[in-house]
Parts: structure tokens; sequence; C-alpha cells
């Protein structure tokens, strides 16, 4: 196969993803488009589907919900959780809040950044991980506290940090 | 006979494992039965997965039915388990070193007033049948048999004042929605729950959802009863996942009994309720911000007036109330106004879940009357330190709240005698700190947070606080320190008068407390300060 024919194949490849991604979002804005104050519910789920935003995801709900592109880019780019790039396998969030600075939380986070060699707001090179700044999780009496996914996990030190990436990555291991 | 074996199933509680230790015991118990082992008499066992107590330094607390009560041990770990059980912790022996013997007898649970925790922690918070058994939907159906005016007048005279922070009295909030015209046809109101409780060191609202989430639907439905909405959205942040998962079952399962729908308790009344969820933004707990975000859009503070009881969500009137408002309500309606009123002092009524957090050595959630003071709370309920290092500073009512110095920490627990010293008591929410603080740092971060979370809609917000980091940090490295103190102060001036919000209004209250109490940190290293603090 020569290389053309390849990088035609990858095209058409990515076109078919790209059909199948609008129909997923158009139907998600379909279900919610009735509902006052539409949006968010819109973009939890499309969120919940790909770990972010797709930017084509903008003109369909915008059509859904009669407003402009830029409305709706406007709201996606305000709140934190929403993503524009896709995420790690995991998304880790760290707590900077202040209940959980008072128990070392400071040292925690340098720690984390330091095991994973990435900041804020980036993926691990490997694709596992995201590292999220959160700003209280509600377990500020068992802190410092870190969420994987929508796991909340409390009293959380150096050790403790370093044994759940090595179960969390032998865990991706056993998969593929 | 059956025995009930209690494993909570709220986020502390999970968050130290208590999902794999409730399965452990499941399959030990399992093991045990079909060996015959050790099982007292003929009883069956039950694992409940109850809600939390709220005395989250005992997480995860596992609770057994004895003759004499609940008996609890604490801090239990998965490691734990086999030896609980060799240990007769199913006969309701006392023997092991976890045990922290009757749960109800424990000082700290005993000293407490739990009105609104009255039920927290004691069955599976989902259960319906558990909620009646308990009193539940006593408040409704009281309140249902009056008018909507004589809601609000009891509402009035129980002396209720919102518990998100603020403190404006609730019954004034629900006479001006009940008084305001809709502007549509027909005729459309709100409720409005404020449950994004984004503050560092609060977690009352976050145990109402988990541990008693039937309580905040019982109090919207009344609230929708006495101001005519029909309505109601519960706005929760989205970093509280185990909340989420809760509060959406108990909706679903409040709607398949006509607890909420077209006829509530077959009154032919209507009340129906929807569950948004945040997305990851601090402002959004500020109510026209939230107002916002519920209409998808940016959530952008509106300038007030008009006030939201008159155009709210949509446009309409509405209430919004904090979490715990709504869930002081059905106590109202079901044992009367005036049994509120009686618990307090002066005019904080009733009583305020505290929340001890942050290097505490007992945290958790205690309730109270209003009266008692901050130094009961941090050393006869807290114990002090977690870290054994003595206590230099708490930070009361949230990040926007001031630190408070050893020699404040008389002060009593009432909205009044916190607004006399500087200090907010807002949502209750305590964060203790050890003498390890760099208060120069707390300042800074607070100035910080501000950066992260402004909504960017008023300038001394948006821009103040990017200045007031960079202004810290010159006073830190000593670039004209006393230049740049007299340029953070004048910053804090207009953050505290221009600010549209209580945002950009309230960070200075931070930095100030740090600067007036700890200003020796601002200019050389936290340990030496403290030793400066000590020989002074």
């Amino acid at each position: 196969m020569d290389v053309s024919m390849q990088r035609n194949k990858t095209i058409i490849a990515s076109d078919s993803v790209a059909q199948s991604q609008q129909k997923t979002i158009a139907s998600i804005v379909e279900r919610y488009a009735h509902q006052a104050g539409a949006l968010l519910p819109i973009l939890h789920q499309i969120q919940a589907v790909y770990s972010y935003i797709p930017k084509q995801a903008v003109p369909i709900i915008a059509a859904g919900l009669r407003q402009t592109n830029a409305e709706i880019h406007g709201v996606i780019s305000f709140y934190h959780f929403f993503r524009d790039s896709p995420s790690g396998r995991y998304v880790l969030q760290v707590c900077r809040a202040e209940a959980c600075q008072a128990q070392g939380g400071r040292d925690l986070e340098a720690h984390i950044k330091t095991v994973l060699a990435i900041d804020y707001q980036q993926n691990t090179p490997d694709k596992q991980f995201t590292l999220e700044p959160v700003y209280c999780l509600g377990n500020c009496a068992c802190g410092p506290s870190i969420r994987v996914d929508n796991k909340i996990i409390g009293r959380v030190d150096a050790a403790r940090f370093d044994a759940l990436v090595t179960q969390l990555t032998s865990q991706v291991a056993e998969v593929s | 006979m059956t025995i009930k074996l209690y494993i909570p199933q709220d986020t502390t509680a999970l968050s130290l494992d208590a999902d794999r230790i409730a399965q452990r015991f499941e399959e030990q118990i399992q093991q045990r039965v079909s060996d015959r082992m050790t099982l007292p008499g003929d009883a069956d066992i039950e694992v409940v997965r109850n809600g939390s107590r709220g005395m989250f330094w005992l997480e995860p607390l596992v609770e057994i039915d004895t003759p004499q009560g609940r008996v609890g041990y604490g801090c239990v770990t998965l490691d734990d388990v086999d030896t609980l059980l060799e240990e007769g912790i199913l006969a309701g022996e006392y023997g092991h070193r976890l045990c922290v013997g009757l749960v109800e007898e424990l000082d700290y649970f005993k000293r407490q007033q739990r009105l609104i925790f009255a039920r927290a922690g004691l069955d599976d918070p989902l259960s319906l049948t558990a909620y009646r058994r308990q009193a539940g939907f006593d408040g409704l159906a009281a309140a249902l048999a009056q008018t909507p005016q004589q809601l609000v007048d009891a509402v009035k005279a129980s002396g209720l004042r919102g518990r998100g922070g603020a403190a404006f009295p609730t019954g004034i909030k629900w006479q001006t929605v009940l008084d305001a015209e809709s502007t549509v046809q027909p005729a459309q109101k709100y409720i409005v729950c404020n449950a994004d409780e984004g503050d560092s060191g609060t977690f009352a609202d976050r145990l109402v959802m988990e541990a008693d989430p039937y309580m905040l639907i019982e109090g919207m439905i009344i609230a929708g009863l006495a101001v005519g909405a029909n309505q109601g959205y519960i706005y929760l942040r989205q970093e509280y996942p185990e909340a989420y998962r809760i509060l959406s079952e108990a909706i679903n399962r409040a709607q398949g009994e006509g607890i909420l729908g077209d006829n509530i308790l077959g009154s032919g009344r209507a009340f129906h309720l929807q569950l948004r969820l945040g997305a990851g933004a601090y402002i959004c707990g500020e109510e026209t911000s939230l107002l916002e975000s519920l209409e998808g859009k940016r959530a952008l503070v509106r300038a007030k007036p008009p006030l939201p009881a008159i155009v709210g969500l949509f446009g309409q009137p509405t209430v919004v109330n904090n979490v715990l408002t709504l869930a002081t309500i059905p106590y109202i309606f079901a044992h009367g106004a005036q049994a509120y009123a009686d618990y307090g002092m002066g005019r904080s009524r009733g009583s305020l879940p505290f929340q001890l957090a942050g290097n505490i050595k007992r945290g958790g959630v205690v309730e109270l009357a209003f009266g008692a003071s901050l130094d009961e709370l941090l050393f006869d309920f807290g114990g002090g330190s977690a870290s054994g290092l003595t206590l230099r500073t708490v930070q009361v009512g949230g990040p926007l709240g001031a630190y408070m110095p050893r020699q404040q920490w008389s002060t009593v627990l009432d909205y009044e005698a916190f607004a006399e010293v500087g200090a907010v008591l807002g949502h209750g929410g305590i964060v203790a700190f050890d003498e390890t603080v760099d208060m120069a740092q707390q300042a800074r971060f607070a100035m910080e947070f501000c950066v992260v979370e402004s909504c960017g809609k008023c300038t001394p917000c948006r821009i103040g606080s990017t200045r007031g980091v960079e202004v810290i940090d010159k006073i830190t490295v000593g670039n004209n320190p006393e230049y740049n103190w007299q340029l953070l102060d004048d910053l804090c001036d207009t953050l505290e008068a221009a600010s549209l919000c209580a945002m950009g209004g309230m960070t200075p209250n931070p930095v100030r407390s740090a600067m007036q109490y700890y200003p020796a940190d601002f200019t050389r290293s936290a340990t030496t300060a403290v030793e400066d603090e000590q020989h002074a």
C-alpha cells in the first residue's frame, strides 16, 4: 500500500468518526433542548461522553438552542470544568483550598506535580493522567483530598499517592 | 431477629475506603453464616449503608445494633474487618481496640443540639420508610393545611436567617416573593436551592444531601407552597459526585411515591424538582451568578436591584436559599416556629451546624445553638490540632472570611458578635491551622483564589486581585515593603468599596486580618515570625 492510499484511508476514517460524533452530539442537544436553561446539562452530557467538548459541538449546540457560536463558546470557556481537548484516562484533581493546605496540601501538590512531571491542565505524555486543581471537595475534616474521576480520596500523603498511581497504572497494563 | 451493621456511604467515609470495607464485611459474614461460626443466637445480619453522623474524625465509623443502643468502631480499615468479626462485633462485644462505645453517648455527639442533623447517619438516606419513621414529612403535612401567608409568617416567627452566609431573614425574602407578581402567563415563580457549597472548610450542605436528602426536598416543597412556586431547582456543584448520586435517586423515589409532582401527598398541589450540576465555578455560590448559570449563561454576577426575589430565574420571582436554610424548614413546621426560635441568642435564632476542618484532631459537623464560643468548638469538640502543634489561627466563614488569632477565640458564635470583631460567621465553616502556617502565603492565596474565581465583570475584583498577588510578592521579597504595605491596604479599600459582589468585596477579609495580626510573616520566614510572637 503506498503512502497516499494510507493517507486517504486515515482521512476517511476520521471523517466517519467526525460524522458519528456529530450524530451523537446532535442527539444529546435534541434530548435536552426543550428544557429551560439547557446549555449546562448539554455540555455535561457531551463531556461525559468524550471527556471534553469537541470544537464541532459548538455550531450544533448553537443551532439547537438558537444561540450564536460565540455565546456557546463563551459559556464553555467560562467554566473551569469544561475542557476543549481530550483528558487522559484518569482525571486527577488536587484540592488547593485552605483546609487541605492546613493539612499539608501544598507539599502534596508539589509532590504530585513532581511524580507526574506535569503541571495543572496538562496530560501525562502517556495520556494516563490529566492533572487539574480543584477548590474544595467538601472533605475538609480528612484532608488533604484528591479526586480521581468520581472517587474522592481523603488523608492523602506522598506515600499513599504513590501507591495509588502504581495501582491505577497497573490496572491499565492489565486492560491493555 | 435481624441485627443491623451500619457502614456509612457519605463522601468522607468513602474517601477512607468504606466501600471495600462494606464489601469485606458482607463476604466475611456470608462465610461465617455458611461455616456456622460465632453469629449471636440465630440472628440475621443486615449490612446497612447509612449516611454519616458527621463525626468525620471517626470515619469510617462502623456501628452495630445492641440491646443498649448502637455501638461504634472508629477509623476502621480493611485490615480490621477480620479481627472485628473475631472479637465479637456481631455479638455487640466491646473488646476491640477500635470500639468507641455507645455512639450516641459520645461527648462529641451528646453535647450537640441536633435539630437539622437529628436524622443524619441513623439509616439508609434513600429509604423513604426510614425517613417517615423518623418524623419525615410531618412538617410538610402540617404545611399543607396552612395558607401561604401563614407559612411565611411562621418562617418569620422562627427567626431563621439565610445559612449561606449573608444571614438575611428568610421570612422576609419569602414574603417578597409571595407578594411579587409573575410577568408571564400562566404565572411562574421558582424555588432555587443553592447547593454550590464552594467554601473550603464547609461540608454541612453535603452532609444534608448525602445523609438526609428528603429533608431538603421537603423543605423545598414547603417553600414552594409558601410563595406559590411549583418549580424548583437544586444547583449542585459538580465537585460532589456522591451528593449527586444520592440526590438524583432521592428525587426519583420522591416522584415515584407522589411526594413530588402534580399531586403532593394527594393534596392536589404541585411541585416539580430538577437537579442541575454546576461546572467548577466558585462564583456560582453568589445567587445572581447562580441564576445566570441555571439559565445556561456565563455566570456573570448581576447588579442588584432588582432583587432575585422580584426578578429572578428567567426573570420571574425566585426564592434562592442555601441547602441548610431549606433543610431547616421541615423542623420549623414539624415542631413549631417557637420551638426553633427558643434556641440561640440575640438576633441569631436556632442552631448552626458548625464545621470543624483543617488541622484539627476531631473534625466534623457540630450542630449547636448560637451562643457557644470558638474556644469550645476548637478544644472541647475539636480537641486542638491534629498535628499536636499549637493552633495559631482559624479562618471562619470560608475563603472570604477573616483569619482570627487566639485572642479572638473567646468570641461568641453569633452573627453580630463576629461582625463586631471584623470577622464573619458565614456558613459556619472553621478551618484550623497550626503554628507552621505562613500567613503571608495565606494572604497571597486569598488574592490568588480571587484571580482564579472572579467572574470578571467588575474591575476591582478582576484586576485588583492580580495586583494584590503582585504586591504581596513584592512585600515578601523585601521590595520597598513599607510603600507596598500601604498600597496593599489601599487596594483592599478599593476591592471592599467598589466590587459588585462579595467575591471582590470580601477578599480583603483574609488579607487584612493576616496583615493586622500576623505582620511579621510578611517580612521574614514563618518560623522566625512564630518565635517572635512567642517572645513578645
